[in-house]
């Protein structure tokens, strides 16, 4: 074995497999009204807080869950669900990552970012939460100076309750679809992000997501607000261990930008996605939604979504704005039983909105892969325009590749233009990269990485290199 | 409504003289359409336009019972002149003449005792309500090796004494090894808010060749509903041309089953709306064994109030390697309150496979106007020429060109 083939015989396994042994705090199993309590308790939360909760939770009693998307799970027993579990070591925060639990440290440092390197050299901040709760926020010091809010949510309720109660809930409202109104009333934790007027964020922000304990649901919550001229960059990536049964991570992401403003907002999605034979993994059905409430404002989403065993989400944009501009950058890869139903929903309500549309969807193995989206053009929204392209790519005759894209145009004055391929990698490409050297492995990682580079293009640099390999390792396997 | 649906059953049942079979038959799909109702928004398909609201809206209280024993006099004045065809003339729901005057006698069957069946694998509950009601069904088979001489031509009239009624019709046609049938339905109303329930089964078999001709160029208040089920065996090939722009509302459905290989299918369609018309095509073309093909080019002019809807969906099964499906809608939106709106759906589980589909919305380009006025016409002509080139476009895909002249002259095109 070549030193490559060792790689890839490491990297074929999730390499983040791994659990940390540490003693969780978990609420009682269920969910219930003082299962909501229990957690709104723990976190000393404020009565608005948990008014806000119940009235979710009464919502959702009334909701059913929606069965029209194209994966289809076993149901979920949502009583047989430990809704908070966190670190026992966190009950008493710990004011600096010195006192953190060393355990807690070196589970990131498995992930790869060691927070205090992180701290030191990277210059990126990182918010990292580990189950239910945030663990250490860095770089604080430096936010601060530009008057920039970057905390865990339950931080952010304590500290500024005034921006939480004025725009938690305002895109993503408590009567919205089941699995958002679950988080609304069970969510455990998440990032707070405020940009004052006219700042631009120094550096990137970054949060990172880790699923511990067994049985446990992850519900993050995220609220980001970019005040009038300000600009923020926010990655965001996700690991999980290596388990049989199937977790549920289900998280409400909301943006806000206003005047001038403009998100951009990158994931990269790396759960469990579950062994070859399909079993395990984490279901990934997150709603993220953006606002762009400001004239000449902007949201963009850029997602890498290789885990989770079945991903359901659409981030989408609401221009409201006059000038305002959304757009989806998205690279889906599904392998072996991995199910994907992702795509963004663009809608226009403001004058002179403009939004863009660009997904890669690569499918191998027995997996199956849907990109689904809306544009709707409002009657009001006067020259408008939307492009989307979508491109599906093929491995194998197992899987499958579905385009659903529901195109509506109300405004005479707006264009719409909408194309999408599928096909596979060409025996001639193959041919003409093995000529140069390449194995075929090689040649299939060149030009997927080829196929999805107007993606990988959207991604800060840092992200870029680690999704590139990700891409790469989802695939080993699918070819020859 | 159920009970005035149960009640004209009754009354349908005791004027007509259906076999036992049939009866139970339909007595079977009325219960299945009972417990349907008429398909809402609530259903993927019927998302764009609910056919449950526009009827009623626009018709209110439906009437089901059609009295199949009294005939319809002919009105020669609506037939078409200047092309020599074989005619099918239904009115009112009754199918009055079947006329194959052109053709060798021998080679075509007329089954009229034909026992009714739903072969058609669609949860559609419109399909219910049309076996449910639909007079005796004819079913038309067309022998091996023979070529029509003429097209066919079905006329769908209906006289202004039918009012608030279901008019339901169901065809099936059969063509043999190496046949070739051109259908061109012509749809000419008198009447206003009736709702017609149009129902075609096609089975093709090997190397024959249909093309059907779908045109509702009148302006009426009805509306229309048709379903057109094609079955493809190996090399045969099927054409549908939809010109869609007299009812009220009209929605064509094409589900075509491309079981054999080299099969082809070919939909192509013309929305030209005006004044609150709500029109819909929806396509699904299941690509089944490896080398088939299918086309589909679906182009909209709206104006004032009009909506249209294209729901295209390709699916190409595991074992379809080879296939080549492609789907484009445009369209035009001339007036603020025009919408149009499109599901262009790829479902694809093999990988050798070159799919793709296109869609674009948007107004006349105004540079584009600007050009042709600055050659001497003024902007409504400069306008109308824009639509006409626009249009005619997917007229020029019509393969039979003596067909193509005729449609070109019924929709006022020059070239």
């Amino acid at each position: 074995m070549d030193t490559r083939e060792k790689d890839i015989e490491k990297l074929k396994d999730y390499k983040y497999g791994f659990t940390t042994d540490i003693e969780n705090i978990k609420a009682p199993k269920g969910l219930n009204e003082n299962v909501i309590k229990f957690i709104s308790n723990i976190k000393k939360e404020p009565q608005w807080m948990l008014d806000f909760r119940l009235k979710a939770y009464e919502r959702l009693k009334l909701l059913k869950e929606p069965n029209w998307q194209k994966p289809k799970y076993p149901k979920i027993e949502y009583q047989d669900l430990y809704y908070y579990s966190a670190p026992k070591s966190m009950k008493d925060k710990p004011k600096s990552l010195d006192e953190l639990d060393p355990k807690l440290l070196e589970t990131y440092k498995k992930l790869g970012i060691p927070l205090q390197e992180q701290a030191r050299l990277n210059g990126i901040a990182v918010d990292a939460v580990f189950d239910s709760v945030s663990v250490a926020t860095t770089f604080k010091g430096e936010l601060t100076k530009h008057g920039i809010i970057f905390c865990s949510m339950s931080e952010a309720i304590q500290k500024h309750p005034e921006l939480v109660k004025k725009y938690l809930g305002t895109v993503i409202p408590i009567t919205d679809h089941f699995f958002a109104t679950l988080n609304s009333a069970v969510f455990t934790d998440g990032s707070f992000v405020y940009i004052p007027e006219g700042v631009k964020c120094p550096m990137e922000l970054s949060t990172y997501f880790r699923i511990n304990a067994s049985e446990t649901g992850q519900f993050e919550r995220t609220l980001i607000i970019a005040d009038k001229g300000s600009y923020v960059s926010y990655l965001e990536g996700c690991t999980a261990p290596m388990r049989d049964e199937n977790q549920l991570h289900a998280a409400n992401v909301e943006l806000i930008a206003l005047d001038n403003a403009e998100i951009k907002y990158s994931t990269v999605q790396n759960w469990y996605p579950g062994d070859e034979n399909g079993k395990g993994g984490i279901y990934n059905f997150v709603t993220k939604r953006g606002l762009c409430k400001g004239k000449n404002s902007k949201i963009s989403w850029t997602q890498v979504e290789t885990g989770s065993a079945i991903t359901w989400k659409y981030p989408s944009c609401i221009l409201k704005g006059d000038n305002s501009i959304g757009e989806f950058y998205s690279i889906a890869i599904t392998n072996n039983y991995q199910k994907a139903d992702t795509g963004t929903k663009m809608i226009h309500l403001g004058k002179n909105t403009k939004s863009k549309i660009i997904s890669k969807g690569i499918s191998a193995g027995n997996s199956d892969m849907t990109y689904r989206g809306l544009v709707d053009i409002n009657s009001k929204a006067k020259n408008s325009s939307n492009y989307t392209q979508c491109d599906s790519l093929l491995m194998g005759n197992k899987c499958g590749a579905h385009t659903v894209p529901y195109i509506k145009n109300k405004n005479f004055e707006s264009n719409i233009a909408h194309e999408a391929t599928t096909s596979k990698i060409s025996e001639e490409q193959l041919h003409y990269c093995q000529q140069r050297g390449l194995n075929s492995e090689e040649a299939v990682g060149l030009i997927v990485n080829g196929f999805c580079k107007e993606v990988l293009q959207q991604l800060p640099m840092e992200f870029a290199v680690e999704a590139q390999k990700l891409v790469g390792i989802s695939l080993e396997g699918s070819v020859g | 409504m159920i009970d005035q649906l149960k009640i004209d059953f009754e009354k349908i049942l005791k004027k007509s003289d259906f076999s036992k079979n049939d009866i139970n038959f339909k007595r079977d799909q009325l219960n299945k359409f009972i417990e349907n109702g008429f398909p809402n928004r609530k259903l993927e398909n019927w998302k764009f336009l609910d056919i449950d609201q526009i009827i009623k809206k626009n018709i209110g209280e439906l009437s089901f019972y059609n009295d199949y024993s009294v005939t319809n006099k002919i009105d020669t004045s609506i037939l078409i002149n200047g092309l020599e065809h074989n005619k099918i003339i239904f009115i009112n729901g009754r199918i009055e003449k079947i006329d194959f005057a052109y053709e060798d006698k021998s080679s075509i069957e007329i089954f009229d005792d034909v026992e009714v069946e739903n072969k058609i694998n669609n949860e559609n509950s419109l399909l219910y309500l049309n076996s449910a009601l639909s007079n005796k069904y004819y079913k038309i088979l067309i022998k091996k090796n023979y070529i029509l001489k003429k097209p066919l031509i079905i006329y769908h009239f209906t006289s202004d004494k039918m009012k608030s009624k279901n008019i339901n019709l169901r065809l099936d046609f059969k063509l043999e090894q190496n046949s070739s049938l051109r259908l061109i339905d012509f749809f000419n109303d008198t009447s206003d808010k009736n709702f017609l329930n149009i129902l075609y089964n096609f089975d093709l078999d090997e190397d024959s060749s249909l093309k059907n001709y779908k045109i509702d160029k009148s302006l009426n208040k009805n509306l229309k509903y048709s379903f057109n089920n094609i079955e493809q065996k190996k090399n045969s090939i099927s054409e549908t041309f939809i010109f869609s722009a007299g009812s009220n509302y009209f929605k064509n459905e094409i589900n075509c089953n491309l079981k054999g290989q080299y099969s082809s299918a070919f939909v192509n369609g013309i929305f030209s709306l005006k004044d609150s018309q709500k029109h819909e095509i929806r396509t699904t073309i299941n690509h089944l064994v490896k080398n088939t093909k299918s086309y589909q080019l679906i182009k909209s002019v709206l104006g004032k109030n009009s909506k249209a809807a294209y729901q295209g969906r390709i699916y190409v099964d595991s074992q379809a390697q080879k296939t080549d499906g492609y789907q484009l809608s445009k369209a035009i939106l001339l007036d603020e309150t025009s919408e149009f709106n499109a599901k262009p759906e790829l479902e694809i589980y093999a990988d050798d496979v070159k799919c793709s589909h296109g869609s674009a919305s948007g107004s006349l380009n105004e540079n584009s106007i600007f050009y042709i006025m600055s050659r001497g016409l003024n902007y409504q002509q400069s306008k109308e020429l824009l639509i006409n080139g626009f249009i005619l476009d997917v007229v020029e895909k019509i393969t039979d060109s003596e067909i193509k002249n005729l449609i070109k002259n019924m929709i006022g095109l020059k070239e």
